[in-house]
């Protein structure tokens, strides 16, 4: 399985992850943790926002794009559209591809940016990946370097195809230990966001290692890698191993590059953690950091559930939901909203016959997009109201109204308390 | 971009973040007049209203932490801000300040400096004054970056680069 892969190996060089890719994207030889290199990034993306980096890029005067294949554009924030302005937006896009001829586009249909690049083969290994999203991190599921740029730089890159960036230093996250039944990735991400803050990792690359992250699937990997953003993270990297192989079989042909970090890189911290005990974490609100042990939270009423996301939006966020769900029924007092990662992740749905499960619990379907996440349309919370979601971020203002709340879990947790009506005291 | 800043100040506190700076629900809004009646509107409403041009932002660490929404930084240049010095910056807000040329400042001084004092940020020598004679130094940005501010931002930087304009004289 391994046997196409080009392993770069530099003996007594010893390089991070972050030093080694950013080295290889900038035509050097070697970088170290803090210098400002012009690299030239693998793929772009942009979602809705593109409609802001067409604006630049017509400032900047380029007639073209510096290569169409490299460009990827899902439409996921605002859609369908659910506004004039954002119609207008859309229109502009799905013009500019046209003349362009930017092929990866993908319109309304196809869900959550995050999830289309990394279910389209769009990520590979050892690439170096920038997004006008911030949990572009995600895609160190896959061992590549990614993170979130702004819309000005994104135009900058598609008019010349480099970006300047600084070479973070790396810190090494170890996770030991079986997690027990009911607690999954999330409530690890969460838990590691509660030790780390959310400055802890702060223009750093974090690299995930241990038993705990190596028996993870990459969907589980997806979701720590996306909240490594929450600690302030450049990058989020989980390094290639046999279950990044596994993933990506069938979804990419070509050949890739793996970087590894040598035995002797320094990292500028190193923590260590035994997870066998951990217990269902939360999130409480205005910040991300703002965790606790689930029974700390227990008895909060919430108005409203959001399962799914970027963050946990994938099958066995469903299937762990529908678990929960099965043959009960959501609190009469609570709107449960569901939202597929992906059409993809849809239609596996409705063939497990999981959206029958919740159809039946009483929660609403939404189409897989961002909308409940951040406010922007389909979920929206009056002052005064609670959420718990499955999302990334509680910041005040996120889902609505400034005076409202958002409390964050895993979809196990989610799902418990949409019935009861109250965050849980333990997962069922 | 300007060597000596000197404006009236507005303290904010830590993690400041980019929903408080710029809520969600105006990022369909393009035009950066219109989204500076916006800009920190989340941290409290009537903040847009009181804003002035020139007024710089003091904060504490890990400003502009959240969301890649470059609409955080529009918004307060827009607006006017002649500059931020904060504790610290979170990675994107700080590239996406740099790339639309909006000077920032590193410096832990939230704590002293209250509402409506005047401050003094001289980039050529590094130091933060204020009006009773407290004086404190700055780290200067990398050359290359500031070079980018002292463009007015990327994309002038870009145009020149890619021969679409006139460079400048300086």
């Amino acid at each position: 399985m391994f046997d196409h892969l080009h392993t770069i190996k530099i003996e007594n060089m010893p390089f991070t992850i972050a030093e080694k890719i950013l080295a290889a994207k900038s035509g050097l030889k070697e970088v170290h943790a803090g210098e400002l290199v012009t690299a030239r990034p693998d793929k772009v993306m942009s979602h809705d926002n593109a409609g802001l980096v067409i604006r630049h890029f017509r400032t900047i005067g380029a007639a073209r794009v510096f290569d169409p294949k490299r460009i990827i554009i899902p439409l996921d924030h605002r859609a369908p559209a659910e506004s004039e302005r954002t119609a207008t937006a859309h229109k502009s896009i799905r013009e500019f591809v046209a003349e362009q001829n930017i092929e990866n586009f993908y319109d309304i249909r196809e869900g959550i940016c995050h999830q289309v690049m990394v279910e389209n083969g769009h990520v590979r290994p050892g690439e170096l990946i920038l997004g006008t999203d911030s949990h572009t991190t995600s895609y160190g599921c896959l061992a590549a370097a990614s993170t979130g740029i702004g819309a000005t730089e994104m135009a900058a890159v598609w008019a010349t195809g480099e970006l300047w960036l600084r070479v973070p230093e790396t810190i090494r996250i170890e996770v030991n230990g079986v997690l027990r039944p009911n607690v999954t990735p999330k409530d690890l991400a969460l838990f590691l966001l509660g030790e780390l803050t959310a400055r802890g990792a702060d223009y750093k690359s974090v690299e995930y290692y241990g038993a705990t992250i190596d028996s993870m699937p990459v969907s589980g990997r997806f979701t720590l890698c996306n909240m490594s953003m929450e600690m302030g993270a450049k990058f989020g990297i989980v390094p290639y191993d046999r279950e990044t192989a596994r993933y990506l079989e069938g979804r990419i042909d070509d050949e890739y590059t793996v970087f590894s970090t040598d035995p002797h890189a320094e990292y500028t911290a190193r923590r260590v953690f035994d997870v066998s005990d951990l217990t269902p974490q939360i999130a409480k609100p205005h910040r991300v950091d703002n965790v606790v042990p689930l029974a700390e939270a227990a008895g909060i009423k919430v108005d409203q559930v959001v399962i799914g996301s970027c963050t946990n939006g994938r099958i066995d966020d469903l299937r762990a939901a529908a678990g929960i769900l099965r043959d009960r029924k959501v609190s009469t007092k609570v709107r449960l909203l569901i939202v597929p990662g992906s059409r993809s992740i849809y239609l596996q749905a409705i063939r497990e016959g999981l959206m029958e499960t919740f159809i039946e619990a009483g929660a609403v379907i939404l189409n897989p997009g961002c909308g409940p996440c951040l406010g922007a349309h389909q979920g929206i919370l009056a002052p005064g109201e609670r959420c718990l979601a499955t999302t990334n971020r509680n910041f005040k203002g996120r889902m609505g109204s400034t005076e409202a709340e958002v409390y964050l879990s895993s979809p196990v947790v989610a799902a418990e308390a949409a019935i009861i009506g109250e965050i849980p005291e333990l997962a069922s | 971009m300007e060597k000596i800043i000197t404006g009236k100040v507005w303290v904010l506190g830590d993690d400041i973040d980019t929903d408080v700076i710029y809520p969600g629900k105006y990022l369909p809004i393009l035009d950066p007049v219109e989204m500076a009646e916006h800009a920190l509107e989340g941290y409290s409403a009537d903040f847009p209203a009181k804003l002035r041009r020139g007024d710089v932002i003091v904060a504490g660490m890990n400003f502009g932490s959240g969301s890649s929404r470059e609409q955080a930084a529009t918004c307060l240049k827009s607006a006017g801000v002649a500059a931020i010095v904060a504790g610290s910056f979170a990675r994107i807000f700080f590239r996406n300040a740099v790339n639309q040329g909006l000077p920032l400042v590193q410096a832990k001084v939230a704590d002293r400096f209250n509402d409506g004092d005047e401050i003094v940020i001289n980039f050529e020598e590094g130091r933060i004054g204020d009006t009773v004679g407290n004086r404190y130094p700055f780290p200067r940005l990398p050359e290359s970056v500031q070079a980018i501010l002292d463009e007015g931002g990327l994309i002038p930087a870009v145009r020149r680069k890619l021969g679409l304009t006139q460079p400048s004289k300086d």
